[in-house]
């Protein structure tokens, strides 16, 4: 039923892309022993920045996982047909994804062995109780999706009537696993970066450039892989999102500053001093938001220029671009500027340490593999639908 | 008919490793009598029952905990009517069981069970140099 | 002889019947404990008092860390801290200006949780491993924290440190009486609940030599803290944020 078989199949290409992968997570936990061994000690959190690499990795790929639904939505909701082929690539995304997020969420954990906890004593007053339900219902919408429809397809009949509503569900739960993943920001008093209502939409309008983003730089490597021609109309209509998403997120980061600055609220403007200029002489993150902000700008100026969107070369490097700068924006600079200054108004910088690197590398080599062995399941399962005759 | 050899050779290799435990324990000269504890020499009644400590003591330690935790609530009033103070050092190790390592550690080592409650809860006769893990 | 789907219909609506009226009763709450709570344990805190201690007196400091196995970090950003010294701007952010900080200078204040009546760290616990108890305090539960450091998020004072590392090698002075913690849990002042179980004052105020450090039940009328804040002009840090902090400072 899992079509594994499809994975273990592959050309010499394939399999020392797939070992590399091992080699990277192999090492990675190995770090991880080591951190079970030593503590969170060995990372570069402290008492004062408390979340770092880990919960900045969550945070984005959280987003990642809710941007399937800008192919689901579309092609299900408005019958759009151009992306009938792609939404169970988005699903497979999504579903690693969400797997780099619970592992992200796990090597974060100072008492990993006691993760139980939060099933064994719920608590449905805190955000993150429902993090985890969402999250765990989402993965599970999209393997049960991903499986059903990719099934139905191998078998040449249409999926089963009951898919639908499933399907139509993780929609509005899309929406949910970014939004609890924003609450969990947005509600703590003390922390001015991140106590701010426009923090969820914000979240989403980068989800939504970042996923398809990467989504058309999936579809473009897929194209190459399998010589097949490029999903040309559905590579188009993504740009268009990202196009929408990225100038909606930049204006809300526009609209943060202004609020920040023109209330002149300490408290306000600090992290975004810190982050952009510095402060009391502590610049470390500096670097990294002016170049999240100019390839924001500048990957935004060009996918508003059609010929640029159109041309595939420069919306590769338009797509990396986009990735990029929403990596360190939601990742980096805002899960540790919210820590700067502290409530006391202490400025502690954070940089990651090699172990912590390693371990998150690892996690990012989960879900390469994941994605590797889902697209080679459902890419194999197409052509051999197409070529029956090739097989061996 | 070529693979015989093959054949033979796996089941070999696998009944060798099927048996592991038997002639590996042979060799180190485990003997087969379990655990021998020695009884506390200050305390001849246990909080409970012993038959129920035997089985259950784990569920009695956590039912403590929870209850001087959570429910602020520090007094034990045992089947016998006698009451005890809730505190894991000071009651079951320094009035009862404060020969650990006869007594405690004898079952736990032989069932290969380590307790990490010692991470934390202090024991006085040990040289406190590292939790365990 | 009711049929098999008069059956099935009647029992369906019987369950629900029952169902709803166990949740109606969960909505309407149970009887009102906060009411009629007995104790609100709160403290104040006497700076003048406290500036009158000798020169680097950290008796409370000491006396806690003592007390409790806190362990001493040399790495700053590792430390474990359950009540310390700030200066009085980094206690009151946004109060001092380049004016007044003279007459703060060298006064430090004694920091430490507030245990909030509205804390937002238990809002946030996913395991219920710190709570609110009956009588203000916000406990902790060692054994239960997970480790995932969202009460540190959410604390608006920072009063709460982590375990980075192993605690054990780096406690002084091991006190037999009380546990220490492990690697990869939060810990922070419980306004030393393991004494106000056997009735007497906490570490700190007992240790003060000023007696800059009062603790006491709000609810009762005739006790030291009420009548210091009926009496004085007290504040509280960040109460704009609504946490509702039990720990005054004496202006």
């Amino acid at each position: 039923m899992f079509m594994f078989e499809k994975a273990v199949v592959g050309s010499r290409r394939y399999w020392i892309w797939v070992l590399c992968l091992f080699a990277v997570i192999g090492v990675g936990f190995l770090s991880y022993l080591r951190q079970l061994d030593t503590g969170l000690g060995i990372t570069g959190l402290s008492r004062d920045v408390t979340w770092g690499l880990y919960i900045a990795q969550f945070t984005f790929f959280v987003g990642v996982a809710a941007s399937a639904v800008m192919v689901v939505l579309p092609y299900y909701l408005h019958n759009y047909k151009a992306f009938g082929r792609i939404t169970i690539l988005g699903e497979f995304l999504a579903i690693s994804a969400v797997t780099m997020c619970m592992l992200f969420i796990f090597v974060d954990m100072g008492q990993p062995r006691r993760v139980l906890n939060m099933l064994l004593y719920p608590s449905p007053n805190s955000v993150m109780f429902w993090d985890f339900i969402s999250l765990g219902g989402y993965l599970a919408l999209n393997v049960v999706i991903a499986l059903v429809t990719l099934s139905a397809e191998r078998k040449g009949v249409a999926p089963p009537g009951w898919i639908k509503p499933v399907i139509i569900l993780s929609i509005p739960w899309a929406v949910s696993i970014h939004t609890v993943t924003a609450f969990l920001y947005n509600g703590l008093p003390g922390r001015h970066l991140w106590l701010t209502a426009i923090l969820a939409p914000r979240f989403l309008a980068s989800a939504f450039a970042a996923g398809p983003a990467l989504l058309i730089l999936l579809c473009m490597i897929v194209g190459r892989l399998m010589k097949s021609a490029p999903a040309t109309e559905a590579i188009r209509a993504l740009s268009l999102i990202v196009t929408y998403a990225m100038a909606i997120n930049v204006f809300f980061i526009l609209m943060e500053v202004f609020t920040a600055f023109y209330s002149q609220i300490p408290g306000h403007m600090e992290p975004f001093q810190y982050m952009f200029a510095g402060l009391e002489g502590r610049w470390a993150l500096v670097p990294w938001m002016w170049t999240s902000g100019l390839l924001a700008v500048a990957s935004l100026a060009l996918l508003l220029v059609p010929a640029m969107r159109k041309n595939s070369k420069v919306l590769a490097v338009t797509c990396v671009m986009v990735f990029v700068s929403l990596w360190i924006d939601k990742g980096i600079g805002l899960i540790v500027g919210g820590f700067v200054p502290t409530p006391l108004g202490d400025i502690t910088e954070y940089s990651p340490t090699w172990p912590e690197i390693s371990i998150t590398l690892a996690i990012w080599a989960v879900g390469c593999l994941m994605i590797t062995v889902l697209y080679k399941i459902a890419l194999s399962v197409r052509s051999d639908l197409a070529a029956p005759e090739s097989q061996p | 008919m070529h693979d015989r050899p093959r054949i033979y050779a796996g089941l070999l290799v696998f009944l060798g490793l099927i048996t592991f435990p038997v002639w590996h324990n042979l060799r180190a000269g485990t003997s087969s009598k379990g655990p021998e504890p020695k009884l506390p020499v200050n305390a001849k009644q246990c909080v409970a029952p012993t038959s129920y400590m035997r089985t259950s003591h784990m569920d009695l330690l956590i039912a403590w905990r929870d209850q001087a935790v959570r429910s602020n609530n520090r007094s034990y009033a045992a089947f016998d009517g006698k009451t005890y103070n809730v505190s894991l050092t000071g009651t079951c190790l320094m009035q009862c069981h404060s020969a650990k390592a006869d007594f405690c550690d004898r079952c736990h080592n032989y069932a290969g069970f380590t307790a990490y409650c010692w991470d934390c809860h202090v024991d006085p006769r040990q040289q406190v140099a590292r939790s365990g893990r | 002889m009711i049929g098999r789907k008069t059956f099935l219909r009647l029992s369906g609506v019987s369950l629900l019947a029952v169902a709803g009226r166990k949740v109606i009763a969960a909505l309407a709450g149970s009887p009102s404990t906060a009411a009629s709570t007995v104790t609100r344990w709160a403290m104040v805190v006497d700076p003048v008092k406290c500036a009158k201690a000798a020169e680097g007196c950290t008796k409370c400091i000491d006396a806690c860390h003592a007390a409790h196995n806190v362990p001493a970090l040399t790495e700053r950003r590792h430390e474990v801290k359950w009540i310390w010294e700030e200066p009085f701007d980094r206690a009151f952010p946004s109060q001092q200006t380049s004016y007044t900080e003279a007459v703060f200078h060298g006064k430090p204040l004694v920091v430490l949780c507030n245990h909030c009546n509205n804390p937002p760290c238990v809002r946030v616990c996913p395991t219920k491993a710190t709570w609110r108890r009956e009588d203000g305090l916000v406990m902790m539960d060692w054994h239960r924290c997970i480790g995932c450091r969202y009460c540190m998020a959410a604390c608006p004072y920072g009063s709460r440190s982590f375990n980075w590392v192993d605690p054990r090698p780096n406690i002084r002075n091991l006190n037999a009486d009380f546990p220490t913690r492990t690697k990869g849990v939060v810990e922070k002042c419980t306004f030393c609940e393991e004494r106000l179980a056997k009735g007497r004052p906490p570490a700190c105020v007992e240790a003060c030599p000023e007696k800059a450090l009062i603790f006491g039940n709000l609810e009762d009328p005739q006790s030291e803290v009420r009548s210091l804040l009926r009496s004085r002009y007290t504040m509280r840090r960040k109460p704009e944020l609504g946490t509702q902090p039990e720990v005054f400072y004496i202006i």
